[in-house]
């Protein structure tokens, strides 16, 4: 545990950075520090590694003061990713990685074949280990400083706004790499951003820090999003965070109906029985393999499933995957929809069942009123976003697209 | 006569290619004085520009000191410290080339250091990194290009000067260059100056090959 306490941060020319900051970062989980630009979310976290030293109060690790200890010991337990990388542009991919292991007397082999290991942890393909910085993507490159980080397993690792350098594709991309790394390693991760977003989509806990470094509110992000503590919270979270706040809840309580689904190798009988049977004014037609194909109107359904062509079909837009995604990825599926119904699909895209605006808008009464009585979220709803952020095609095409740029 | 003529008789004069005062010896002189010039500029020069770009510190100082040492006449100093330690030989030779050299290597080192990229070298410092293996395994690498660039200069400079040691009776291809003025036998003078000439292309033909050799590819990118 990173104990912050009362800690004031003065430059010499007078600034107050940060002033009388408290904050219990717990040990395992990723801990956001977010706020406007210039109210001192590097500073703080560069008083973590003493890149910057505090002149009031004092930060606890484990309990010892990090004073105690030799700075440059300190740092080496600590990784440290910044916005660009800073990359070590005479080295290769693989000895930018091995730096801190070779630091520490390991050889070199054994510091490169640790880093190998890491280029796999964080994504990158091996045939970039002999590579030159100046010949990655700035995705890539980023992935390398984080590998860099990671290399002697420092229990702590800090992070200043390691993302916002790259395009929103690559970090939607490199932020559920990090989700999915973390599930593995269970680091106490320091991270600092001044997006909001990417702040509820990482943190644990998330600590919102107001101009002149004092804190403004420190709470989970369902606990921000649902009661915000002022007015400078509630502004700096923006405004639709009603709906943002639903990615905390799961669709798995969702009801789903399998009424108006029909194979395309249906027969007219079977076609005309489902349009009677489900009473919906359009039928989902899916493939043999159970894949949604689009929707229908009953007329033109009537002509049997293996009479339709594909191309009259309405879309189905872009399907959730049920109990993986959030009541915010359902309704957005349903609002998206021609037909205002939701698909809802299995891990292998196979469909499970359709649900209607009107079921999801209960479905999200439901659990407000449960979520009143239960308190915070739990863990599990992060590590499901996570995973699901990890099987959405869309991610996982744009992460081939960029593990091949050069 | 034309310049092509002069460069011809005296390269085939066989005379000019024996003894003493024969081409291979004057040229072994000049470059050993151009060599210990540049090894003592480089000695002073480095670790001075070096640790003052690390720290960041003494830029105008190194700036003024080098505008002044740029400002020296090279002959005149040569003059002044013959008279003033009494004695002909390399020492009063070496100081005004020194002179002439320490000023570039001193402030493009400085430089070097100073316009390397800050984030590799926070990072390095964040990763807990010493202060000099900062200097030596981020910041000179990423400054290679910049730092050689400073000792060619001087190297060019120290080998166009080192004729004036001939002033003082010493060797290397200033003889001919000053024996040749003194004589009227002009085809010296040229051949003596072609010499010079040559050495200087052969001096920037050796950095290309240094550089391409120490500094990393990573570094010299599509340079
Ligand atoms: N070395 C310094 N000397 C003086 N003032 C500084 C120094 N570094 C930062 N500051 C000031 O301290 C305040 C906080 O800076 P800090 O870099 O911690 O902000 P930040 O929250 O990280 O901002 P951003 O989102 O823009 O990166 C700012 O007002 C800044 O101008
Ligand atoms: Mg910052």
């Amino acid at each position: 545990m990173i104990q912050i306490d009362s800690v004031t941060k003065r430059y010499p020319d007078g600034t107050v950075a940060v002033d009388e900051l408290s904050l219990e970062i717990p040990d395992g989980s990723i801990t956001v520090l977010v706020g406007p630009s210039g109210c001192g979310k590097t500073t703080t976290l560069r008083m973590i590694n003493r890149m910057v030293e505090l002149t009031g109060g004092r930060i606890l690790l484990d309990g010892a003061d990090i004073h105690a200890q030799p700075v440059n010991a300190l740092r080496r337990s600590m990784g440290y990713v910044i916005q660009n990388a800073g990359l070590f542009q005479h080295r290769t991919i693989v000895d930018n990685i091995a730096t801190v292991p070779r630091m520490l007397g390991w050889d070199r082999d054994r510091a490169r074949k640790r880093a190998r290991d890491l280029m796999d942890r964080v994504g990158l393909d091996a045939s970039l280990a002999k590579r030159y910085p100046y010949q990655l993507s700035g995705g890539q490159q980023q992935r390398v400083g984080v590998a860099r980080a990671l290399a002697a397993d420092p229990p702590v690792l800090l992070m200043d706004e390691p993302f916002s350098a790259v395009d929103p594709i690559v970090r939607k991309v490199l932020q559920a790499e990090l989700l999915r790394i973390q599930a593995e390693l269970g680091k106490t991760i320091v991270f600092v951003t001044h997006d909001i977003d990417e702040a509820i989509k990482l943190g644990d806990m998330v600590a919102v820090l107001r101009t002149g470094g004092k804190l403004a509110q420190y709470a989970p992000p369902d606990e921000l999003l649902s009661a915000p503590a002022d007015a400078f919270v509630e502004d700096f979270l923006g405004t639709d965070r009603g709906i943002r706040r639903l990615s905390f809840f799961t669709s798995a309580g969702l009801e789903l109906t399998t009424a108006p689904i029909i194979a395309v190798d249906s027969s007219a009988a079977q076609v005309a029985e489902r349009t009677k049977a489900s009473g919906a004014p359009y039928l989902l037609l899916t493939d043999t393999d159970g894949k949604p194909l689009g929707w229908t109107g009953p007329a033109a359904a009537a002509k049997g499933g293996a009479a339709l062509s594909v191309a009259e079909l309405l879309p189905h837009g872009r399907p959730f995957v049920f109990g993986k995604e959030s009541l915010r990825d359902a309704l957005d599926c349903a609002v998206l929809s021609p037909t205002g119904w939701a698909v809802a699909v299995d891990d292998g895209g196979r469909v499970v069942g359709v649900t209607s605006q009107t079921t999801i808008a209960e479905a999200i009464r439901g659990a407000h009123a449960e979520r009143g009585a239960a308190g915070s979220p739990s863990a599990s709803a992060k590590a499901a976003a996570a995973e699901a952020a990890a099987v959405d095609p869309a991610i996982a095409e744009s992460k081939a697209a960029e593990s091949k740029a050069v | 006569m034309n310049v092509l003529n002069f460069i011809n008789d005296f390269f085939s004069d066989s005379a000019n290619w024996h003894g003493t005062t024969g081409i291979p010896h004057r040229l072994l002189e000049h470059v050993e004085y151009s060599l210990l010039a540049l090894l003592i500029s480089a000695v002073i020069g480095l670790p001075i520009g070096l640790f003052a770009g690390h720290a960041g510190r003494g830029g105008y100082a190194l700036a003024a000191f080098s505008t002044a040492a740029r400002a020296l006449p090279s002959f005149g100093l040569l003059v002044l410290m013959t008279v003033w330690l009494g004695e002909i030989g390399t020492t009063p030779a070496m100081i005004p080339l020194v002179a002439l050299a320490v000023a570039p290597i001193l402030v493009t080192s400085y430089e070097a250091i100073r316009s390397v990229d800050p984030a590799p070298v926070d990072a390095a410092r964040g990763m807990g990194m010493s202060s000099a293996a900062v200097l030596f395994q981020v910041e000179i690498p990423a400054a290679l290009p910049l730092i050689l660039s400073g000792l060619r200069s001087a190297a060019i400079q120290v080998v166009s000067t080192a004729t004036i040691a001939a002033y003082i009776g010493l060797g290397g291809l200033g003889r001919y260059i000053i024996d040749g003025l003194a004589q009227h036998t002009y085809g010296k003078v040229v051949g003596g100056a072609t010499l010079v000439a040559g050495l200087a292309i052969v001096t920037i033909g050796v950095f290309y090959l240094v550089e391409r050799l120490a500094v990393s590819p990573g570094v010299r990118r599509g340079r």
